[in-house]
């Protein structure tokens, strides 16, 4: 599904504030594998995922999605494939647009935007029905600013738009950084559950050891820029919570 | 009161300039000042296609397209070249000026004597209900067709824009495309302005645009201090209250004047009343 070839990211060259962020990674993921990746901070794991979203552009090296090279392509035309959740709430929704607005936006992710009115009562009763499965209540405040719900929600409802439209890979780059852990605890068992019922491609980034360790079928860990160990389901499965502390030890 | 009435006329006049910086400011969160431009050559092209005895149906669309591109020249040059949408903005505008005047090769045409939008359609037989009625209709049709626009999945999508860029570009939005054709949308708006009331003043001269900005920048800032102090989310309520603050607008300058204040400080009461709006809300909250 994604193939990374070689990938390298330096930023200012040259300069006395030259970056090397990532080294020299080569990844496959294959369809429907949930990768969970961790490292220290500064080890290169979220400009690896911003490479794959095409908001940052490779130094070197290749990226192919579903056998076609995306690398020159920017981020808004990978949306074809790919869907994104953001550290920061405010990143991944229009705060002074409804929750319906942003669901339309959703909805439309893989085509373009065209001067037709496409909220209708059918288009209503189909977001009040997928955000009634989160069981939070919001499905009778669509029209309500999305400025006017915490992080944990935003989160929550950022994942279900990610499957308004056709959505083949899903990026997740700590979503619950900024959420208390009941919150943090929902969200990650919502993105877990779409990632299955989907059959979503995901790349999973946190820092936290115990999500990594209870989610995703391959583990990846970061160090320097470069993939310093990767575990795959079976030997993931044998893996114990002690062992990931042991890496950060 | 003709004091008054005229002030209601030329609010109705700038409404679409209060649209445009609503569009610009509001929307897209970016300062567009091309205004001052944009508007004058709004009344330049009219000047000069009125004056060439060239029909209503080309005039208009001329100068949309006029302010258009000068308000996409603004956006290529902020989104494409990274250069501060201010910075932009002054740079087209003062490139502006050297524009309309050598289209208009002087600085003042007057247009006495020529068929204009007010004398072409009669609805009243008085001359200032014809006026008012026209542009009431010219008003309302230009509001429809923004509103319906905005309500729109490429309007939703251009309201994403300028509220979170990251998020509407991981949903397929080519950000930069947007912005250029926002800043043209809010300059063609500007230049339409300009059309109206070169018609309605009977005449173009080339500084009619000096700090014209501030006009649109204050009726929409009233319209804002409206929309948050009634709790405002809907498209269709917001942009009324824009084209009620370009009116409320004119009519406090025309309070001024009607007052005694000398017609040459009118720029500064201006920028004062325009002090006093946007300081208001801030200042109430501090006396509580």
């Amino acid at each position: 599904m994604i193939h990374l070839q070689n990938l390298n990211k330096t930023f200012n060259p040259g300069k006395a504030n030259q970056v090397n962020a990532v080294n020299g990674v080569s990844l496959a993921i294959k369809q429907g594998e949930f990768v969970v990746i961790v490292g220290a901070n500064g080890s290169g794991k979220t400009t690896l995922l911003d490479m794959v979203a095409g908001s940052v552009f490779p130094t070197l090296g290749n990226i192919l999605v579903d056998d076609e090279d995306v690398t020159d392509l920017p981020d808004y035309r990978r949306s074809r494939w790919i869907a994104r959740v953001f550290q920061n709430p405010v990143s991944g929704t229009a705060s002074d647009l409804s929750i319906l607005d942003n669901f339309r936006l959703a909805a439309m992710r893989t085509r373009p935007k065209g001067l037709s009115i496409g909220i209708n009562d059918d288009f209503k009763k189909q977001v009040k029905e997928k955000i009634n499965t989160l069981g939070m209540g919001l499905e009778n405040k669509i029209d309500q600013p999305m400025g006017t719900l915490s992080g944990g929600q935003r989160q929550a409802l950022t994942l279900l738009m990610s499957v308004m439209d056709s959505c083949k890979i899903l990026l997740l780059d700590e979503p619950t950084a900024a959420l208390d852990p009941r919150s943090a605890d929902l969200v990650m068992r919502t993105a877990d559950k779409l990632i299955k019922d989907y059959q979503l491609t995901a790349i999973l980034i946190t820092h936290n050891l115990k999500d990594a360790y209870n989610y995703g079928s391959r583990l990846i860990l970061m160090g320097e820029g470069l993939i310093v160990k990767d575990i795959d389901a079976a030997n993931k499965f044998t893996l114990k919570q002690n062992d990931l502390f042991d890496w950060f030890g | 009161m003709d004091f008054y009435l005229t002030a209601l006329l030329q609010g109705l006049c700038f409404s679409a300039l209060a649209l445009g910086i609503y569009i610009s400011m509001k929307i897209f969160n970016i300062p567009d000042i091309t205004t001052d431009g944009s508007y004058t050559l709004g009344g330049v092209v009219t000047a000069i296609l009125l004056t060439h005895h060239q029909p209503g149906y080309i005039i208009l669309p001329a100068v949309i397209l006029a302010g258009g591109l000068a308000g996409a020249l603004t956006g290529i040059i902020h989104t494409k070249l990274k250069i501060n949408a201010l910075l932009a903005g002054i740079l087209v505008m003062t490139a502006l000026y050297s524009v309309n005047l050598s289209l208009m090769g002087r600085s003042n045409l007057p247009l006495i004597n020529v068929s204009s939008l007010f004398s072409v359609i009669t609805i009243s037989a008085d001359p200032n209900h014809n006026t008012f009625w026209i542009l009431a209709i010219f008003v309302i049709i230009i509001t429809g067709i923004i509103g319906y626009m905005l309500k729109t999945d490429f309007g939703i999508a251009m309201r994403a824009t300028g509220n979170s860029e990251s998020m509407i570009r991981s949903l397929g939005v080519n950000t930069d495309r947007m912005k250029i054709i926002g800043l043209a949308l809010a300059n063609a708006l500007t230049a339409v302005s300009g059309y109206l009331i070169s018609q309605f003043q009977g005449f173009t001269d080339i500084s009619m645009g000096i700090g014209v900005v501030i006009v649109g920048l204050g009726s929409v800032i009233i319209a804002e201090t409206l929309i948050n102090w009634f709790r405002i989310t809907t498209v269709w309520l917001s942009l009324m209250l824009v084209l009620a603050g370009a009116v409320i607008f004119q009519l406090v300058l025309a309070v001024t004047l009607d007052i005694g204040v000398d017609a040459n400080l009118l720029k500064l009461m201006t920028a004062a009343f325009v002090l006093v709006i946007v300081s208001l809300p801030r200042i109430m909250l501090r006396a509580k």
